[in-house]
């Protein structure tokens, strides 16, 4: 979280020395605060204070960044229980599980695909984020080997699974630089795992089921060597045991500020379900309550779509719902003939109308105005939908040219407009459409002459 | 070594219990009484797991997407064969849309929609949900008609607007249905019209609200987030926020094109089938985190799956 002058200014050694260039310590402070200079500049601070300081400044969830600076995923940094308090930061990572006993080939296809998969939704595009690797042969040589195939692919984060920590550093070898994640660190294996992550400056994923107790002690030892950037994996695999060890994980770190598990989480749907729908519903699932990184032992087009579209969906802003990008859009194929409706960019009205002209199968031309994201009546009332804004959309988007007739559909609500309208468009015919999405499959019915 | 407390936390109000059906030999289905965000049992009480309708048609579908034509068959020719169907795949309730009474699609009235509904309560012992065909004066027609055939059934009739509330409110009243209130993804709005309708003389336990579903990629957040906040809401005490909620997922799922096309779509996509059923276990996946109490689907698969998930999530 970050501290204001005051709390900084606790740590400060509070003599006014002055060789910080600074007046006072509290003005540097100030300073500090609004991140204009650096902490380090006060010569005078001890490790100890500076240590006190810096934990206290950490936020309740971790920020963890694994992959190159190309590529990268970042998760953690959460500040919220449900998205509408504010907003979930930072989107699940989606990332696809490879196992080195697979032959070299196959991988190698599979990254291919994975990697240059990109769905394009709203006008953005969405994509897988990276590849874990399990050593499920045992060996470091083939692990390695296969890390470094993968690596030679792909510049997609990696996440490299194994308990042995010498096939960790073999793979490691071949992994870094490229901030691979260390999967994982066991009440066995903890110490040597730690040194790796040190030694290669990479996160690390801790693990145990035996309870959050035992998982926490685990972190805070891992912590204690100098290691800021921990995954957690409770071992909830379920989707029951998923939701309420995951909600209570965010919980300990958000309203309790219990900073052994302030840190991402990491979750293995796959392990959990028994089928591919089944893995899918779970990812979803764990989009929404809490996980920070998602291993698929699945991939699919038709099944990451919907998971990449979840994920966009649930960390979209609530307070800046998505706008459309204004112009004119095409519902399904239209002809000369088909009807142009008007509509705003808010992204709930647009996919209002866009879905039931699309459901009555009636191709049309969509033109949406820029209307800054409001709905119909919200932005009428702001004065940003209005027949000024409305001839000036259909004239700069050209709408006149695709269509061989001039009647426009205006939203019911706005009926209002008409009048001013015919004015700013003397050879269009306005038509006042139904006021709810839902009837202007039946309203064009009636209507629609062409 | 650190001491972990589980966090537990303490909410003072709790989501009404309502119950369907249970009466003359029919199943009984209650759902509702939670005092906890959902599934979280290991801080509350959470009495009953969210429910399965299957949506039936009161005529065949003029344009269902393919994959909901090809797994039901011939028996979307006919509302009680296909509610009989239903009840094999495990629903535990039929959600009867009368849609036939739409104006555009066939404009059905009052005699139809009673020899319907008689025709699916003489045919299955399912809990019954009759919902209209979303056009105020038609709804008021037959869900009249259908609420007088179900009488002392325990129906619950659907939806009630604020245009119609009353017509519907006040026949679900007198023949002891449940009513319910269908608002558009708004918490001020919802509990307006929940209180409109406990005005009427509706018991709390005799409402149940949708607060319309967004699909997945189609509004899916704002159902999401608005179910949330009157979960939390009824929680902290509020009575008339605390209403069970119902959502149509297959309904809203299936009319989107990512369900419906089969051609012209992006690779990307994948194979429609797939996708379509994906979309619509998302969809419920998501709103039963949110709070749902009864989904209502469409596809025997998103139905078998989705009982897995919720059985999963409630053990
Ligand atoms: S250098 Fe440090 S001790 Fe000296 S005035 Fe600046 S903040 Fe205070």
């Amino acid at each position: 979280m970050a501290l204001t002058g005051i709390e900084i200014y606790k740590y400060l050694p509070k003599t006014n020395c002055k060789k910080c260039g600074f007046p006072t310590c509290l003005a540097f402070a100030m300073k500090v605060a609004q991140k204009t200079v650096n902490i380090t500049i006060c010569t005078d601070l001890s490790a100890e204070s500076r240590a006190a300081l810096e934990a206290a400044g950490r936020p309740p969830i971790q920020l963890v960044t694994i992959g190159g600076d190309s590529k990268k995923i970042e998760v953690g940094n959460e500040t919220v229980m449900f998205r509408h308090e504010k907003t979930f930061f930072h989107p699940t990572g989606f990332v696809y599980r490879l196992k080195d006993t697979t032959p070299v080939d196959s991988i190698l296809q599979e990254v291919q695909a994975i990697a240059e998969y990109k769905v394009e939704r709203v006008g953005r595009f969405l994509a897988m984020d990276g590849f874990a690797i399990e050593n499920a042969s045992n060996d470091a040589a083939t692990f390695a080997k296969t890390v470094e195939a993968v690596k030679s692919k792909t510049d997609l984060p990696l996440i490299l699974i194994s308990k042995d920590p010498a096939a960790m550093e073999a793979a490691l070898a071949k992994a870094t630089p490229g901030k691979p994640l260390i999967y994982a660190a066991n009440k066995d294996n903890w110490e040597k795992m730690a040194d790796l992550a040190v030694k290669n400056k990479c996160p690390i994923a801790v693990t145990s089921s035996d309870g959050l107790s035992e998982l926490a002690t685990l972190a805070e030892q891992i912590n204690k060597k100098g290691i800021e950037e921990i995954v957690l994996d409770p071992g909830a695999r379920d989707f029951g045991t998923s939701l309420t060890t995951l909600t209570q994980i965010r919980r300990l770190a958000l309203k309790k500020n219990f900073r052994p598990l302030g840190y991402p989480i990491i979750t293995f749907p796959g392990e959990g379900a028994a089928s591919v729908d089944l893995e899918a519903m779970l990812a979803g699932q764990q989009v929404a309550k809490y996980a920070g990184i998602v291993v698929l032992d699945h991939f699919s087009p038709a099944m990451v779509y919907p998971l990449l579209t979840m994920r966009l969906n649930i960390y979209t802003d609530p307070q800046k719902p998505i706008q459309v990008t204004p112009g004119i859009i095409q519902i399904g194929t239209p002809k000369p003939t088909s009807p142009v409706c008007v509509t705003t960019n808010f992204s709930l009205t647009y996919f209002a109308i866009a879905g039931e002209l699309e459901a009555a199968g009636w191709a049309s031309w969509l033109v949406v105005c820029d209307t800054e994201g409001l709905s119909v009546l919200t932005s009428w009332a702001a004065g940003k939908f209005d027949a000024e804004k409305i001839a000036k959309t259909i004239k700069n988007f050209k709408v006149a040219d695709n269509v061989n007739h001039r009647n426009v559909v205006i939203p019911g609500h706005v009926a209002v407009l008409r009048g001013e309208l015919e004015e700013e468009l003397p050879d269009w015919k306005i038509m006042v459409g139904p006021r709810e999405a839902v009837d202007v499959g039946g309203f064009l019915k009636q209507n629609w002459k062409n | 070594m650190p001491v972990v407390e589980i966090p537990v936390e303490k909410w003072n109000g709790q989501v009404h219990q309502v119950k369907l059906g249970g009466v003359g030999g029919r199943k009984e289905l209650i759902v509702g009484g939670d005092n906890t965000l959902p599934f979280l049992k290991f801080e509350g009480t959470v009495p009953h797991r969210p429910a399965i309708a299957i949506e039936v048609l009161d005529y065949t579908p003029p344009n269902w997407a393919e994959p909901l034509v090809k797994a039901w068959g011939d028996v979307l020719k006919s509302p009680v064969a296909w509610a009989k169907k239903a009840a094999e795949y495990g629903a535990n309730a039929i959600a009867l849309r009368l849609r036939s009474a739409h104006p555009e699609e066939g404009n059905t009235g009052a005699e139809h929609a009673k020899r319907v509904v008689t025709d699916i309560l003489g045919a299955v012992d399912l809990p019954v949900i009759v919902l209209g065909p979303e056009v105020a004066e038609k709804d008021n027609e037959v869900l009249v008609a259908a609420s007088e055939a179900g009488r002392g059934q325990r129906l619950a009739l659907g939806d009630c607007f604020d245009k119609n509330y009353r017509t519907i409110g006040a026949t679900c009243l007198a023949d002891g249905h449940v009513a319910i209130a269908k608002t558009p993804i708004d918490m001020n709005l919802a509990k307006q019209l929940n209180i409109l309708l406990s005005d009427l003389g509706l018991t709390m336990d005799s409402i149940l609200m949708d607060p319309t579903t967004g699909a997945l990629g189609y509004g899916l957040e704002y159902t999401y987030s608005v179910m949330e906040r009157l979960r939390i809401t009824a929680l902290m005490g509020d009575k008339m926020t605390a209403m069970p909620m119902i959502c149509t997922v297959g309904e809203e799922s299936w009319r989107q094109k990512e369900s419906k096309a089969s051609a012209g779509v992006p690779a990307t996509w994948g194979d429609q089938e797939k996708r379509a059923i994906i979309w619509e276990k998302l969809t419920a996946m998501g709103l039963l985190n949110a709070g749902a109490n009864i989904i209502v689907l469409r596809h025997p698969k998103t139905v078998e799956d989705v009982k897995v998930a919720i059985n999963k999530l409630f053990a």
